[in-house]
């Protein structure tokens, strides 16, 4: 496949919640994997003017979790009319249980990851939350870094179990305080983590071809 | 079958076995797992003390294969996860992009998306009616279900050449015009379909049998669904009156009426009832729509090469197991950053665990056939 040639997907322009006072400066290009750098896609070099997007969120919502935990909450954003705050990962839990019981997210929708390798943190965890309530959505957007271990949601929201086992498989983050942290979709003995944007497809195929095949490559 | 349940049902799952109790391994290759699911039960007797589900083997990584490919390179690509539902996921995968655009189909593609994807819950309603009663050991259904389904795939085919993973609409609204008498088929398949519902109802809902092996079997609250994030007809059985068509309208939704029907017990049963019902107000919608579709073009302004601006995007539908949703991030070039998709049938795949203990081992066919899960997209 041509386009799996450029398996490296960094991102080019620039991150799309970069606005966020919260993200750490890129860390310096040699400390990224050691993946050349992308192949220049058909993107132009410089993106157009900003047409702002994303723009900083002041509503009552926002004010209630300010007031409540202040520093803590490092950006509120509002992304083509949907509203996500930035927090920080040593506040979730408490962020998690007050949404859960005074803004009444009774749902946890999902839980995921977005991988940012040129990051100081590199992970961004999403967590999408909605309420039965007022029948409107919230995501929390939490940077943790490679080694950190986030506050298992487990006990706020029982559904974060198998959403946090499938953050671990594909993305090597633990949870902290996890009842049963292994992996859910791969097998056991899988190497690697294949949502990391280094995780290279390429390789492990021909890694694979080159061990049990023992010709050079499939491709 | 019912008489002791939930006697203990807030044992906690331990790791060593009593001296009564035996580990049966269960699947992956069983008839009655709808794919390749293996559970693990932990017994005492014929009772269900624990269990775990072994899940992954029809995992085929999309979330990877999406940040390799275009926007419009992908869409395919989700027609492989709830496979009997190919269409509604479709439908969630080309508003998500869209909305990423900031562009929306018009009125004429949503209204056509709306019929089909209505026909595909139908659809997908049948299948597992038609396999549910099969596990339970009534064959009958299972041929009318088929029968009434090859219909709707008979449309499918007519629209768009494919019945099954049918890649029906494009990003920004329709590849297709409608062929000449689609209002047609769906309304003769509408009308005939009344009968047929009547059909199964004679077959089942009275049926003695039907109702010992299915009443206050697999009975979780509403709470409970809500804490482990089961949707759709499993949560509104247990008495959720929610329905995202009607809390957040998408495609043309808001121009139709047609009720949400709820449960009381949220057992076997009421799943039943409700999914009946489903099927019921799909035909509604249907026949609503096929009334007026209105005129006008059927694909919005998207250009060839999609590059949505940088940003992020979470959009869900109701699909036919429950909450679909796609979390999709951009980065302003034409391959989407990340593409998490939600699936129904994994989350409410968890509820598994709550709704079979202290049941008998009959038993836990029918809750794998009334949590209506499909493995393909449980494993992605």
């Amino acid at each position: 496949m041509a386009d799996e040639s450029k398996a490296p997907q960094q991102p080019e322009s620039p991150e799309p919640d970069a606005t966020g006072a919260s993200q750490a400066p890129p860390a310096p290009k040699t400390a990224t994997p050691s993946t050349p750098p992308a192949a220049p896609k058909s993107a132009p070099p410089a993106p157009k003017p900003p047409v702002a997007l994303q723009i900083p969120l002041d509503n009552e919502l926002v004010r209630r979790y300010r007031d409540r935990f202040g520093a803590a909450i490092l950006d509120a954003v509002e992304d083509r009319k949907q509203s996500y705050l930035v927090i920080d990962a040593v506040k979730l839990s408490d962020i998690a249980r007050y949404s859960l019981d005074e803004e009444k997210f009774d749902l946890l929708e999902d839980f995921t990851v977005v991988d940012w390798p040129r990051r100081e943190k590199r992970f961004d965890l999403i967590a999408i939350l909605y309420s039965f309530p007022h029948n409107h959505r919230l995501r929390l957007k939490i940077p943790v870094a490679a080694n950190e271990r986030p506050a298992s949601l487990v006990d706020i929201w029982p559904t974060a179990n198998w959403l946090e086992r499938e953050i671990f498989d594909m993305f090597g983050i633990s949870f902290a305080g996890h009842p049963d942290l292994k992996r859910i979709l791969l097998p056991d003995e899988w190497q690697g983590h294949p949502l990391r944007k280094d995780y290279d497809i390429l390789q492990q195929d021909t890694a694979w071809v080159r061990e049990n095949l023992g010709i050079e490559s499939g491709q | 079958m019912a008489d002791t349940v939930q006697e203990d049902a807030t044992q906690k799952n331990g790791t060593l076995l009593g001296a009564d109790e035996l580990v049966l391994n269960m699947g992956p290759q069983h008839p009655s797992t709808h794919g390749v699911l293996r559970v693990k039960l932990k017994l005492d007797g014929e009772r269900v003390r624990g269990t775990e589900c072994v899940i992954g083997y029809l995992h085929r990584g999309v979330e990877k294969i999406a940040e390799h490919r275009t926007y419009q390179q992908f869409a395919p690509y989700v027609d492989r996860m709830d496979y009997i539902a190919a269409v509604s996921n479709g439908l969630g995968y080309c508003e998500a992009v869209e909305k990423l655009l900031n562009v929306e189909a018009p009125l004429r593609a949503r209204v056509i998306r709306t019929i089909l994807t209505e026909l595909q819950r139908i659809a997908s309603h049948l299948i597992w009616l038609g396999t549910h009663a099969l596990d339970i050991g009534a064959l009958t259904p299972l041929f009318y279900c088929l029968r009434e389904r090859e219909e709707i795939l008979k449309i499918f085919e007519k629209y768009c050449g494919a019945r099954l993973t049918t890649h029906a609409f494009r990003i920004g609204g329709l590849q297709y015009e409608a062929y000449d008498g689609f209002e047609k088929d769906v309304e003769r398949f509408c009308k005939d379909f009344e009968r047929r519902i009547k059909e199964y109802v004679d077959l089942l809902t009275g049926n003695s049998i039907w109702i010992g092996r299915t009443r206050n079997i697999g009975m979780i609250s509403a709470a409970d669904c809500i804490a482990i994030g089961a949707s759709g007809p499993i949560l509104r059985a247990s008495g959720v009156k929610w329905d995202l068509r009607k809390a957040q309208p998408y495609a043309a939704y808001d121009r139709y009426k047609f009720e949400i029907p709820v449960g009381a017990n949220g057992d076997t049963y009421d799943r039943y009832m409700v999914r009946m019902e489903e099927m019921r107000q799909s035909r509604l919608i249907c026949l609503q729509a096929i009334e007026n579709i209105p005129e006008g073009p059927i694909l919005g302004k998207v250009g060839k090469v999609l590059k949505p601006p940088a940003g992020e995007i979470y959009h869900s539908i109701e699909a036919p197991k429950g909450i679909l949703g796609y979390y999709i991030v951009s980065d302003g070039t034409i391959q989407p950053y990340r593409v998490r998709i939600r699936p129904p049938s994994f989350v409410n795949l968890q509820a598994f665990d709550k709704m079979v203990r202290g049941h008998l081992v009959a038993d836990v066919v029918a809750i794998i056939g009334t949590l209506d899960i499909v493995l393909g997209e449980v494993d992605r």
